[in-house]
């Protein structure tokens, strides 16, 4: 993964609650073996209406989407923040994310920022009185500077270290090689009688 | 200090504690995996030069883009779509390649995920198990702790048997009381996810105890930890007892003899401490609940089936008012409108919430004798190959093939859309599934979600109808 850390970008507004996993990516695009082509059908069934945010001029190159409460529901597919990437996404803006959702976003170095529900409204708002507005965020303080005011956002210690530094999750783990054949061994009798 | 279930079973895969700088690392017992979210952790590994770590702990099956349509002359499931027959076989080529056991498609144990790894007894209390898939949750049953994780994270546990894991928070949802006659399992979770929002679980393990929960069968509970999910929750979770360990018992993958009873010695000392404590508590008395049926596009925007679909007029919050006009805009639904009485054009009776023997047997009493209404499309998808013998060696297959309803092979089927089952646009269908979202059942086609026996009360009439006054 390629180290993240400020990043400039316009957003953009979708400001529907509760987005699903089968909006972002529908489970027909999901027969595919590779990570390839899924930017061109992210929410393609909302894309179907000419109205969409995504389909006018102003939001192509758009880095950063401001959406509604709750992101990311529903399924555990990876394709959602691949598809979000292909389309050129680099951080999403809500009140919180769905669990799974924000794991996988965070392995590949999509940015889920929270901010609270007045914060939100307040961006929502700018966002869509200017159609997009400009976003610049600071990964290592934390911080998205937008429309003049600084929001601060959190994020766990060891997903900001790894976007920081591009640290790759599985060799963090396979470097504790030493603890894992130690747990198997002491626990030997349930993990050998797993049996499949 | 007392502990609750998912404390237990946490601590005891704990392989490397969390630090203020990083999450613990825990160790996987089962990995189940299936075509649609592997390929790319596969290929991960050969990029990586990477072997699988403990084949002997991880299982594969076929269930989402397979089709489920009947068997040919040759006893061959066909496929096809291209693109998933390629899915497909490179399942069967990676599982050759790393050594990991597969159920084929059409094979004898082969199904949906949540479904055989309870029926071969793989999935059993204490245990960690994880999928790429989020109803994984469905496991959470036995009480092992059991959750959805991505691809990346497929890739983590195939090669180290480990994640890195942020310890969630627990909630308790209590449930005392009794189902009345016509309400099931699944009207519970409805209702419960009703209640608390389809992000009302999000960072929380849920438990669910209390008198409703401890009456039910095991099938019944898989229904409700499998809509844990549903609700935003990382798992659900349901203290083992004596149901549990009579229904794993002589399973083909539990223990046998005396590490049975080791096993279970140790099951017995799973439960809730008394005193232990949670972070969150829900009550629902089972007592006061009817036959659920959602009206929305979340799984959260339930109602009694005999209540009315609510009106954005009466909402305060203007994100909350934009999504129930956007939903009912897409369900093609008035405000105040009653749903009893609703025209439907499938009945979709499957799905790895209520696929199991039971859900077949309940319907099939309903269905007995009786005729799909006409014009109306019943398809019937048992979970697993076990489950379709089962329901064939009790004549079930005759009853719902007597009714006009379809007979199916095992999968996902219409609850996913992604192999050929699925609606058309604008048609309204009754599923047991879990997920009514925009398009999950066809593009454009209109879920409402509701138990087995709503299901077939529905299929019966053609029309939405609470189940309860034909019982
Ligand atoms: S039946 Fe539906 S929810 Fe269950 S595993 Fe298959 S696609 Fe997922």
């Amino acid at each position: 993964m390629q180290p993240i850390n400020t990043f400039q970008a316009k957003a953009v507004a979708l400001p529907i609650e509760n987005i699903d996993t089968d909006q972002i990516i529908p489970a027909r695009y999901l027969k595919v073996t590779d990570k390839n082509g899924l930017g061109e059908a992210l929410f393609t069934d909302w894309r179907g209406e000419p109205d969409f945010v995504l389909n006018q001029p102003y939001a192509q190159g758009a880095g950063v989407l401001i959406a509604g409460h709750n992101f990311g529901c529903g399924s555990s597919r990876e394709h959602a923040p691949w598809a979000l990437q292909g389309f050129g996404f680099q951080a999403v803006i809500s009140t919180y994310f769905a669990d799974i959702f924000k794991g996988n976003a965070l392995k590949n170095g999509l940015l889920p920022i929270v901010v609270d529900a007045a914060t939100l409204a307040r961006l929502t708002e700018q966002c869509l009185a200017n159609q997009t507005i400009d976003v610049s965020v600071d990964l290592a303080n934390q911080q998205v500077h937008v429309a003049g005011e600084t929001i601060s956002f959190p994020i766990d210690a060891f997903s900001k270290h790894c976007l920081l530094h591009g640290v790759d999750q599985l060799g963090y783990i396979q470097a504790q090689e030493a603890a894992i054949q130690a747990y198997e061994t002491s626990h030997a009798a349930r993990v050998n009688t797993v049996g499949v | 200090m007392a502990k609750t279930l998912f404390e237990k079973i946490w601590d005891a895969h704990v392989v490397q504690a969390a630090d203020a700088e990083s999450p613990a690392t825990l160790y996987i017992d089962l990995h189940l995996v299936h075509e649609v979210t592997s390929p790319q952790a596969f290929t991960m590994l050969r990029e990586r030069g990477l072997t699988v770590r403990r084949p002997s702990q991880t299982l594969a099956t076929m269930d989402h883009s397979t089709p489920t349509t009947p068997r040919g002359a040759d006893g061959i499931i066909p496929v096809t779509d291209e693109i998933a027959r390629k899915q497909l076989n490179q399942l069967i080529q990676n599982c050759s390649d790393f050594g990991v056991p597969l159920y084929n498609l059409g094979t004898e144990n082969q199904g949906i995920v949540h479904v055989i790894g309870p029926e071969q007894g793989y999935t059993q209390p204490g245990m960690t198990i994880v999928c790429g898939d989020s109803h994984t949750s469905t496991h959470g049953a036995f009480g092992a702790l059991a959750f959805g994780i991505g691809t990346s994270e497929v890739g983590h546990v195939l090669a180290t048997q480990c994640l890195l894991q942020q310890k969630p928070q627990t909630a308790e949802i209590r449930i005392d009381g009794t189902l009345r006659a016509g309400v099931t399992a699944k009207d519970i979770i409805l209702a419960i996810i009703a209640k608390i929002g389809v992000g009302g679980g999000t960072g929380y393990v849920l438990e669910y105890t209390g008198s409703a929960i401890r009456a039910l069968s095991m099938e019944e509970r898989m229904t409700i930890c499998n809509m844990s999910i549903e609700g935003g929750a990382r798992a659900g979770l349901i203290a083992p007892d004596e149901i549990t360990f009579a229904w794993l018992k002589d399973r083909p993958h539990t223990p046998k003899g005396e590490a049975w009873d080791a096993a279970v010695a140790y099951w017995r000392t799973l439960p809730s401490d008394e005193g232990a404590s949670y972070d969150l508590q829900v009550v629902l008395n089972a007592d006061e609940l009817a036959p659920m049926i959602t009206y929305g596009t979340n799984p959260g925007m339930g109602i009694p089936v005999t209540g009315n679909v609510p009106a954005p007029s009466d909402l305060a919050d203007d994100s909350q008012r934009m999504a129930l006009d956007k939903a009912l805009n897409y369900m093609g639904l008035q405000p105040n409108q009653p749903l009893i009485g609703q025209k439907v054009d499938v009945v979709f009776l499957g799905s790895c919430t209520n696929s199991r023997i039971s859900d077949l047997r309940a319907a099939a009493k309903l269905l007995d004798g009786k005729k799909v209404a006409d014009g109306l499309r019943m398809l019937v998808v048992p979970g697993s190959q076990q489950v379709k013998r089962q329901a064939e060696a009790e004549g079930l297959d005759q009853i719902f093939r007597a009714a006009g309803a379809e007979w199916r092979e095992a999968g996902c089927s219409m609850c996913i859309a992604m192999n050929g089952d699925q609606l058309q646009p604008g048609q309204y269908a009754v599923s047991t599934s879990n997920r009514n979202f925009e398009g999950r059942q066809g593009k454009g086609g209109r879920t409402f979600l509701a138990s087995p026996l709503t299901a077939a009360a529905t299929a019966i009439n053609g029309h939405i109808v609470d189940v309860r006054e034909i019982l």
